[in-house]
């Protein structure tokens, strides 16, 4: 296989090559005397365009690129969990040990590591028939996580030889005759392209809530296991808490985190945190679940627009063990600039402000590889695929060509306003712009597993704030004095929503996380108060009577609330009849 | 392998087109030889064949297409560094301009540097104590932070950003701490202003200067940030030092890349900005950390003018982009007499939590600071309402709110650019603002610091 073309052009991280015939689109190539890792993306006649994952100073003209002859793939199998990459998927923490601070260029270390050894315990024996995606055994990864190692795509047979005990990745766990009589000597790793989306049997409607513990998100505009969301908001509107938060509370099995062109900082923050926070469901260390990919704004420009392909990849990988999977992209605009970059390079007619015309169908590809599908293999498991994608528009415009993009395919809009943001209302996530199409295929979901008034709860609630910011403008104009008790009773309302439900702490150990049942509990109680005012109001009681600080108080308080059990409840909603009906008193007595 | 050329086929702005040229590689180093004898460095930017795309840092003025020699120098754009750079003023391009000796060079540094490992990044937490209330109690620096400062043309930041390199100090030591200053087409007056500033207050002798003046090549501007880092990077990570980086202006950086890229004819981004504006600034920006079980650490504070005082410009956009954070200085507040006219609403430090608290500050810093802010929030509202209602429309609530943003203002966040309040002083002037809420409004401090800080002052005061 040793072909070689030669570089005749460097410009950025574009190289263009001749003596390139033979190769194919996609494919990878080693560039210059480093083997700096490459990838063809374009091809004319004899000559290729290359796109270089790393640092291209110091080529020059005439070096030679050495073909691979295979598509630009990641390697699967245990040792992922837990781990950090880069955008082509080197191991981060191996490299520091190898090279030092410094991210030198052209080192080749393997993804998964070569001396581990695992303990494999097969799930069949010798004779069985297996096709595609069958679970031949299993690896216990971590204290979370059971890694299911599954026979390859376009691969069954009968199972010639199964090996048990503790092996490497690379050594062979089974031998498998194919039905053409072939032998396929399988390994717990195995490689996929990560261009092209990992097979499933088919894809399936998500009806399960992907709970994130956030209460403005899965009351109001609450994701789907399986569905696809996006963030977008200008710069300091806490794009990167919420996408934190979401990897920490979400429950999902596995966490994708894809720190894409962001902060060196923020992904140092994840690897300290995340090993210390503890799974509230099993309480072991988050970072058992969670998968980093990390292409920090400093590193090389190509190798970032490869990063969401590879978290991807892996992420597919574990939705088809039967794993639901939430992958966060923080921050998919950085991955739309590279591409505008090399796009620029490879001198393309740009689209609009500049990025490639498939900036769309690209971003599309994308989020569709999302969804919760039916997956290969003989037992017909169900594995799902979150995506949540954060957008970092110029300026905070909302016509940026990337969020629009984005929302012409996504199903959860969460809007970030830096106007909150400035007040520290956080999450800053807007609840007049936002929207999720989950909510009606979710409200069936939450009836039965939270609470019947669940959805009824929740339209109370918008109709609230909707209201709200009409009666704004008019308060605006002539003073709230000049409306009258119902109305001020609403903005009161809606205050204490703000304030006291959608209002949250990521940094308050105890706000940080609110179940579902939990959420439920506040919205009814905060309506509850609401109705049994607004019946003092309509019975003529001043509005002025019923300002009470003590009551208001209780609701604040209820957001840390432990114990859930009735006694507790019922006496909530007593302790609010008794405030409202001493205020009823007071207010007659005027 | 030194070969000189005489095969320049044109020349474009600061660009030189080289022909036949053999063996040259991406990002080399070039010597241009003028044929006055007079020598000038450039890098190669493109190369296609035999041919090399070169940008002159110090301009294409002079060069003529026969006499003009190139010669590639087998290296990339270096810097010499030793010790002995602290105490010196050198050019945007790091050649000494202060009339003393060459710099004899422990080593000499790649002024791109590499990009640093995630994993070997730690976290900042060290709180550094400005003097500057709004700064310190509000949106506090860090030690490996890069917290840029948005000013608009004609705002005071200068002398901000120079109270900040005077006054700057980490609480427990000030142990092994120098300044670097990087100017990057700034004119001479506000040149000399930083100079004599430092040499004023001593700074000078712990400081490196890289002066880049509005009158220099343009192209050498985008060198400047890059040397100053490198020197920061030596300086840290090899002399184990804490180093404070200024660089100003950003905007003046970001024209002359534009400048650039337009004459290679790139497709232009927004506002004719290239499109790998960002990448480039992160490459400048991200350089500021600390490392794991490395003595030094480098702080960044990039001043730059928003056009317009426009924080949608690409510029200030991008760079809140990638820095922790933004100190915005606002006109309006200016123009009441505020200085510091720090507009504390829109500014914010992204790394503020894990720098701040017990141990580090004070235990009531972030619950006050949390307050603070929300009282300021509310108390601006009012003064909006108040403008179109007038003040007696508001509750009697909210008229405390409207006082509240007023003093403020006044007594917070305006201060003497050479006045130096300590962390303690800034936290305890935050609890005397206060007083004037009643008890119940204070939702963001928790009921333990309440009874601790809240009207305790006072009392003390009164007996």
């Amino acid at each position: 296989m040793d072909k070689f073309g030669k570089i005749q052009k460097v410009s950025g991280p574009l190289v263009i090559a001749g003596g390139m015939t033979g190769s194919r689109m996609y494919d990878v190539v080693r560039v210059g005397e480093r083997r700096l890792l490459g990838e063809i993306i374009e091809l004319n006649e004899d000559r290729a365009s290359i796109q270089v994952y790393e640092d291209t100073a110091g080529l020059g003209t005439g070096e030679d690129i050495e073909f691979v002859d295979e598509p630009l793939s990641v390697e699967l199998g245990p040792g992922l969990l837990g781990s950090i990459f880069d955008g082509i998927q080197r191991p981060l923490d191996k490299l520091l040990e190898g090279d030092g601070d410094y991210i030198v260029r052209g080192a080749d270390i393997p993804a998964l590591d070569r001396e581990r050894k695992w303990e494999f315990k097969p799930l069949v024996k010798a004779g069985d028939s297996v096709r595609e995606g069958d679970i031949i055994g299993t690896v216990s990864e971590t204290e979370l996580i059971e890694h299911r190692i599954m026979v390859p795509f376009r691969c069954s047979g009968t199972v010639e030889e199964i090996k048990d005990g503790d092996l490497t990745v690379t050594d062979t766990v089974c031998i498998i005759r194919g039905n053409d009589n072939q032998m396929h000597e399988l390994a717990m790793r195995q490689t996929w392209p990560v261009r092209i989306p990992r097979r499933y049997v088919k894809k399936l409607f998500p009806g399960e809530i992907l709970t994130s513990g956030q209460r403005v998100i899965d009351s109001l505009f609450p994701v789907a296991k399986g569905g696809t969301a996006c963030i977008p908001g200008p710069f300091g509107s806490g794009k990167t808490v919420v996408q934190h938060q979401l990897a920490k509370w979400a429950d999902a099995d596995i966490i994708v985190y894809i720190g894409c062109g962001e902060r060196g900082n923020e992904m140092t923050s994840v690897l300290q945190e995340f090993p210390e926070l503890k799974d509230p469901n099993t309480g072991q260390p988050l970072m058992k679940r969670t998968v980093l990919i990390a292409n920090t704004s400093n590193m090389p420009v190509a190798a970032r627009e490869a990063s969401v392909y590879t978290g991807i990849t892996v992420a597919e990988y574990f939705r088809d063990m039967g794993y639901s999977v939430a992958l966060m992209a923080d921050s998919t605009s950085r991955w739309a600039e590279a591409m505008r970059e090399i796009s620029g390079s490879l001198e393309e007619m740009p689209g609009e402000e500049g990025y490639p015309a498939y900036l769309s169908s690209r971003v599309a590809d994308f989020y569709e590889r999302a969804g919760r599908v039916r997956c290969c293999g003989t037992e017909g498991r169900e594995g799902n695929l979150t995506v949540i994608g954060a957008v970092s528009p110029a300026g905070g415009d909302l016509s940026d060509p990337v969020v629009q993009a984005t929302l012409r395919v996504v199903k959860v809009f969460w809007s970030l306003e830096d106007k909150l943001a400035f007040a520290r209302h956080f999450p800053a996530i807007s609840w007049l712009r936002s929207y999720s199409l989950y909510e009606e295929t979710l409200d069936r979901y939450l009836k039965e597993k939270v609470s019947p008034d669940f959805p009824e709860n929740r339209k109370r609630i918008v109709y609230i704030l909707e209201k709200e910011d009409e009666l704004a403008e008019i308060v605006r104009l002539v003073g709230a004095d000049s409306l009258g008790g119902q109305d001020r009773l609403l903005l009161k309302t809606a205050r204490i929503i703000r304030e006291d439900f959608l209002h949250q702490n990521a940094f308050n150990s105890d706000d940080t996380f609110s179940p579902l049942v939990l959420q439920n509990f506040i919205m009814s109680v905060i309506l509850f108060y609401h109705d049994l005012l607004m019946d003092a109001v309509n019975s003529g009681v001043d509005f002025g009577a019923i300002e009470n600080p003590e009551t208001d108080e209780i609701i604040s308080k209820l957001k840390f609330s432990k114990d859930l059990n009735q006694e507790y409840l019922t006496g909530i909603y007593d302790e609010i009849k008794s405030g409202v009906n001493n205020l009823r008193k007071g207010g007659a007595g005027d | 392998m030194i070969n000189e050329y005489r095969t320049i086929r044109n020349i474009v702005g600061p660009l030189l087109l080289v022909e036949e040229v053999e063996g040259v590689k991406y990002e080399e180093l070039v010597e241009v030889r003028l044929s006055n004898g007079e020598k000038r460095k450039g890098k190669v930017i493109e190369l296609e064949n035999d041919t090399a795309l070169v940008q002159v840092f110090q301009g294409t003025a002079g060069i003529d297409i026969p006499r003009t020699s190139v010669s590639f120098l087998g290296k990339g754009v270096e810097l010499k560094v030793s010790g002995d750079i602290i105490g010196r003023v050198f050019n945007g391009f790091g050649d000494p301009i202060d009339g003393g000796p060459e710099i004899l060079p422990e080593k000499e540094m790649d002024i791109n540097g590499l990009p640093l490992n995630p994993c070997a990044r730690e976290y900042p937490n060290e709180f550094i104590e400005t003097g500057i209330s709004a700064i310190d109690g509000l949106n506090p620096l860090i030690r490996g932070q890069k917290l840029p400062i948005f000013s608009g043309s004609g705002l005071p930041h200068n002398r901000l950003a120079a109270q900040i390199a005077r006054q700057a100090r980490v609480l427990d030591s000030d142990e092994n701490f120098a300044v670097i200053f990087g100017a990057m087409g700034i004119t001479y007056e506000e040149s000399e202003f930083f100079r004599r500033e430092f040499e004023d207050s001593g700074v000078l002798r712990k400081s490196v200067l890289f002066i880049n003046l509005a009158d220099d090549p343009a192209v050498e501007r985008i060198a400047t940030p890059r040397v100053a880092m490198t020197a920061a990077e030596y300086l840290a990570f090899e002399k184990g030092m804490h180093i404070l980086v200024i660089l100003t202006d950003f905007t003046n950086y970001c024209e002359a890349l534009r400048e650039i890229a337009s004459a290679r004819k790139e497709i232009p981004g927004r506002r004719g900005y290239p499109g790998y504006l960002y990448t480039d600034l992160a490459s400048i920006y991200e350089r500021s950390c600390r490392i794991k079980n490395r003595e030094g650490s480098i702080t960044l504070v990039p001043v730059l003018t928003m056009p317009e005082d426009d924080k949608t410009h690409p510029i200030p956009d991008l760079t809140g982009y990638i820095t922790e954070g933004q100190i915005v200085l606002s006109r309006s507040l200016y123009r009441k007499n505020i200085t510091p006219p720090i507009d504390v609403l829109p500014s914010l430090s992204r790394l503020k939590d894990k720098g701040i608290g017990e141990e580090k500050t004070r235990e009531d810093h972030g619950d006050l600071s949390n307050q603070l802010f929300a009282a300021y929030a509310r108390g601006k509202e009012m003064q909006e309402l108040a403008l179109i209602l007038g003040e007696s429309s508001l509750s009697e609530t909210d008229r405390i709110y409207y006082r509240f943003s007023e003093e403020f203002e006044k007594k917070f966040v305006s201060q003497d650019f050479y006045e130096k309040r300590s962390i303690i002083d800034t936290l305890d002037l935050g609890w005397s603002l206060l007083e004037m809420f009643p008890d119940r409004e204070l939702k963001r401090i928790g009921e333990a610091l309440k009874e601790r800080y809240f009207r305790k002052e006072n009392h003390g005061r009164n007996s």
